[in-house]
């Protein structure tokens, strides 16, 4: 099978790859670039567990080849914290219990960041609906809302 | 000197963070998928595309050719490892890859490796089988039937599909009281095919060293110690030199409680190569092929007196327990805690008959969020009950608290033979009554009616069982469940603590902390929590049945206890007085009536390995196998408000009121979260969850695309509260609450639906309850168009 070079930006750092063209999007960052907070949870596009940004927008990694993703920016868990400093939708999962296991939260932090970024006063509404891509077994969401409510405020007060 | 509180200590009953979080939100768990080793070779399944099928051949010659793969192993293979076949947590066997024919469609035939996983799925899809299509038994009703094909025709003898009969309570009595009834119903219920579907799925990477013998297993185990000693009674491993790692678990639910081929296949395939295996099983596999739970047919039958006074319980299950009967149940205990299913109500006779039978599904039984089986029992109790209600025209509310074991029947003793430990019924359901105006509800649904408008309120006030168990009672192929905790004070008075229990979510690293805490004096933040290594933890069945607070929860505080009657000599002999002119007083070791002579447990600690007094050993730790007496017994009231279109089916959960006791609580956020979760996984059981399949054994919503999980969107928003009644036997009065929030949810939807729709003479719906089901109802009645 032939195979193709591509250069991504991850979390702000050149990084390449000699990938085959139906690798997905997530296995190349998982398994190649070994950056493993971003997961996976199904096989149908269903569960948004691997949610990143990809350009500054939340796309679902399992859901495109990582040829796709040449050229572009990505974000990943790992690249929410800067020089050390949690990022105030980090935070608000910490404050408000909005993860337990932590096998869906990755993705839904970068879901929930997204929201946030195109809605940065969202209602619970909004909250749900925005996170509605975003499947989580352990938290009845209720505190996931909250977390993000958190990180508005936090947001809108200049938290970042 | 600063006072201690429990407060400042981050004790018992503090609203603490979480330790686990920090890792998590970096994206820094560790999770099996995560673990990635020099060398490492990939394993992936072909599965049976028939539910039954003879299988007349393997051709894994094309397979052999694709670039990457290393080997193709099937049953033969194994058969020569002594492999093919495994014990089950139940004592029956399983196929580790079916060899003389396929039992239930997605089952493992072959097992692909190849230095990739593409390369190893390449290679799956190109293995040939050659099926021969057999007659499929797809319930239980069809496997008691005349003539029925064997499916486990590889038990010697076996001319049938029924594993096994059982029976609790005085059927004796209980007919008498029947007969004299004056008022009785009967009620069929199925309690449909579920799967726990945790986010992560089953997998392992399995690294074994043919120099040295070690064999390390990383692996999604809910009971690492109790799957390793299985491993080491079926296969050529000691147990002392094999590890099982469970490193964090993406949730369990009761999924990762049985051992599944594919932990046995990555072992076997690290010790023929040499290589580290991975196998990790896609969503698709994960809910196709491992534990389901529930698929309980039952009739369940109340007799009672005119007035609501409930006098016997009749239940008659069929179990439908798939291809091999795999479900996680004690070895006393065949149909789990099911016989706890008089639930919250003083009823003097019962009669439980209970037959098991082999389908050509996929195999479990295990218990999802539920502490076997009681999700079941508390299912059709309340279900009953509501029942008896309508036919009684009685409140369902009026006629629970007409037979509610009272406060001062604890400890109680059931028909069934079980002693409840604590409990004050009434008081809950008060609170919650209170909580969401209950007159007024009814008051609004018949005005909703007169007008034609669906408005349904549902009531549940279950009783849980929890803690399996003591060791009289409770084994698992004949491991005593009592579960280990190891506590060592650290000469700077900090601490490490070991248990045999194992987190999924449940926040174990901070709560068990807490305990410790409250016992010791000492910081929770300086104390450190370790599961999930058989290497360094202490023996235990692990983490189900909300055992974990029960059981490991109690040897905890033992072990505290223990450390400090030890740390006690040690201040005497400091503060040079007698042992008894000692006290332990504001978390601090101090003289009787001379509050300023005082030793915290850091000094005592420190002086532990430095100035041990003559005689006594040096160092501050112990371990505990605590043997509890009994298990523990939370409750709580659920109540449940639906509106429902009268045109479409379509419903909202406009209310849902829980309250809760759970004893002692140790951390109330952790507990709310554990609630919430619950209730969710409840409204997904009530309303979409279930495992359907044809009638040629297809399953027909196998994946993440048709299993209905909710979303955000659909989840009600839950409103919780409180009643504390501590465990008078547990040492901190502590009950156990990850489960309750399911078995006490399920029946309070189901109850709601019913209840809204009573007065055109629905008595029934079974689960899931979906828009689609209501409007054929709906229709039915003349109600929609
Ligand atoms: S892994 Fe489930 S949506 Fe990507
Ligand atoms: S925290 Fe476990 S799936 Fe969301």
């Amino acid at each position: 099978m032939s195979t193709h070079a591509i250069t991504v930006t991850l979390n702000g750092e050149e990084r390449t790859g000699e990938v085959e063209a139906r690798l997905l999007l997530v296995h190349f960052i998982r398994d190649h670039l070994r950056a493993t907070g971003t997961h996976i949870g199904c096989d149908t596009t269903s569960c948004g567990a691997c949610t990143i940004m990809l350009d500054g927008l939340p796309v679902k990694s399992c859901t495109l080849f990582a040829v796709q993703a040449n050229g572009c920016a990505i974000k990943t868990v790992e690249g929410l914290a800067t020089n050390g400093e949690v990022h105030p939708i980090q935070e608000g999962f910490m404050e408000c219990h909005g993860l337990q296991c932590g096998f869906c939260t990755p993705g839904m932090m970068l879901a929930a960041l997204g929201l946030l970024e195109r809605n940065p006063n969202p209602t619970a509404e909004e909250i749900r609906w925005g996170i509605s891509g975003n499947l989580c077994r352990c938290t009845g969401y209720q505190n996931i809302v909250k977390s993000v409510q958190y990180a508005a405020a936090k947001m809108a007060a200049g938290g970042k | 000197m600063t006072e201690i509180t429990s407060e400042s200590l981050g004790g018992i009953g503090q609203w603490v963070k979480r330790k686990e979080d920090p890792r998590f939100v970096h994206g820094k768990g560790k999770f099996v998928e995560d673990i990635y080793l020099p060398g490492m070779v990939y394993g992936v399944f072909v599965r049976s595309p028939y539910a039954h099928a003879k299988i007349n051949g393997i051709n894994t010659e094309a397979a052999l050719k694709v670039p990457g793969v290393i080997t193709v192993v099937t049953a033969e293979v194994l058969k020569g490892l002594k492999l093919d076949w495994m014990p089950t947590l139940a004592g029956d066997t399983q196929a580790v890859l079916a060899g003389d024919k396929a039992r239930f469609q997605s089952q493992e035939v072959a097992f692909v490796v190849a230095k990739t996983q593409y390369a190893a799925a390449d290679g799956a899809a190109v293995v040939e089988v050659d099926y021969e299509e057999l007659p499929v038994v797809m319930d239980p009703e069809a496997a008691k039937a005349p003539g029925a094909p064997v499916i486990r025709d590889d038990k010697e003898g076996k001319k049938d599909n029924h594993i096994f009969n059982w029976k609790s309570g005085d059927a004796e009595a209980t007919d008498k009281a029947f007969a004299e009834a004056e008022v009785t119903i009967s009620q069929h219920t199925h309690y449909q095919r579920v799967h726990p579907a945790p986010m992560e799925t089953c997998g392992c990477v399995a690294d074994y060293s043919k120099i040295t013998g070690q064999m390390d297993l990383y692996i999604t185990s809910q009971a690492p110690h109790a799957h390793r000693t299985v491993f080491a009674m079926i296969s050529p491993f000691q147990e002392h030199k094999t590890r099982f790692i469970s490193p964090d678990l993406g949730g369990g639910f009761g999924n990762k409680v049985p051992i599944y081929p594919g932990y046995v296949l990555a072992a076997g395939v690290s010790f023929l190569t040499g290589l580290p295996c991975k196998w990790i099983e896609t969503r698709s596999e994960n809910i196709q092929s491992t534990g389901f739970a529930r698929d309980y047919h039952t009739t369940t039958e109340l007799a009672a007196t005119k007035d609501g006074k409930i006098t016997a319980l009749r239940v008659n299950t069929q179990a439908d327990h798939g291809a091999f009967d795999a479900q996680a149940s004690p070895t006393k205990w065949p149909a789990g805690l099911f016989n706890i299913c008089t639930g919250s109500y003083d009823i003097g006779a019962a009669s439980i008959n209970l037959d098991a039978y082999y389908t050509n599904k996929a195999p479990g039984g295990v218990a999802y969020r539920c502490s076997f089986r009681v999700t079941e029992a508390s299912y059709i109790i309340e279900r009953a009950v509501d029942a008896l209600a309508q036919k009684l025209n009685m409140d369902p509310v009026e006629l629970r608290l007409k037979n509610f074991i009272q406060p001062d029947q604890f400890p109680y003793k059931s028909c069934t033979g079980w002693e409840y430990d604590s409990g004050n019924y009434q008081a809950a359901m008060q609170v919650a009554l209170d909580k969401i105006g209950y007159p007024e509800l009814r008051k609004e649904q018949a005005e909703k009616r007169a007008r034609g408008e669906l408005m349904g309120i549902g009531v549940s006030s279950f009783t849980e069982i929890v803690g399996a168990g003591p060791r009289k009672d409770f084994d698992i192929l004949g491991l005593s469940m009592n579960d280990g905790a190891s506590i060592v004070v650290h000469p700077t008075g900090t601490v490490t603590a070991r248990l045999g229990v194992k987190s999924q979510g449940q926040g174990h690293e901070t709560t068990f902390p807490q305990i410790i805490a409250e016992e010791l004096g000492i910081p929770q933040e300086n104390i450190k929590l370790e599961e999930g290594d058989t290497d360094t933890a202490p023996y235990g069945l692990g983490t189900y049945g909300s055992r974990s607070t029960p059981m490991a929860g109690a040897s905890t505080a033992m072990a505290a206890r223990k450390i400090r009657a030890k740390a006690q000599k040690i201040a005497a002999s400091m503060m040079e007085v007698s042992e008894e002119d000692v006290e332990w007083k504001n978390y601090k070791f101090q003289v009787k009536g001379v509050p300023e002579k005082s030793k915290t447990m850091a000094e005592v600690a420190f002086a532990a390995y430095t100035a041990a007094p003559e005689g006594m050993e040096m160092g501050l730790e112990a371990t505990v196998y605590y043997d509890a007496p009994n298990l523990t017994f939370p409750f709580g009231t659920y109540i449940c408000v639906i509106d429902i279109d009268n045109q479409t089916g379509e419903f909202k959960v406009r209310r849902f009121v829980a309250v809760d006791d759970c004893g002692t609580i140790i951390n109330p956020m952790i507990v709310e979260g554990q609630i919430h979760g619950g209730l969710t996984e409840g409204f997904a059981i009530a309303t979409m969850q279930e495992i359907r399949f044809d009638e040629q054994g297809n399953i027909l919503n196998g994946s993440f695309m048709d299993y209905l999980l909710p979303t955000a969107v659909e989840t009600p928003v839950w409103e919780l509260d409180k009643t504390v009644t501590p465990s008078p036997h547990h040492p901190i009065g502590a009950k156990g609450v990850g489960e309750s929030p399911n078995v006490g949810s399920v029946p309070a939807f189901v109850n709601a639906f019913v209840d809204a729709l009573s007065h055109l003479g629905v008595t029934h719906i079974d689960m899931p309850v979906t828009p689609w089901k209501i409007w054929q109802i709906l229709k039915e009645k003349g109600i929609a168009e």
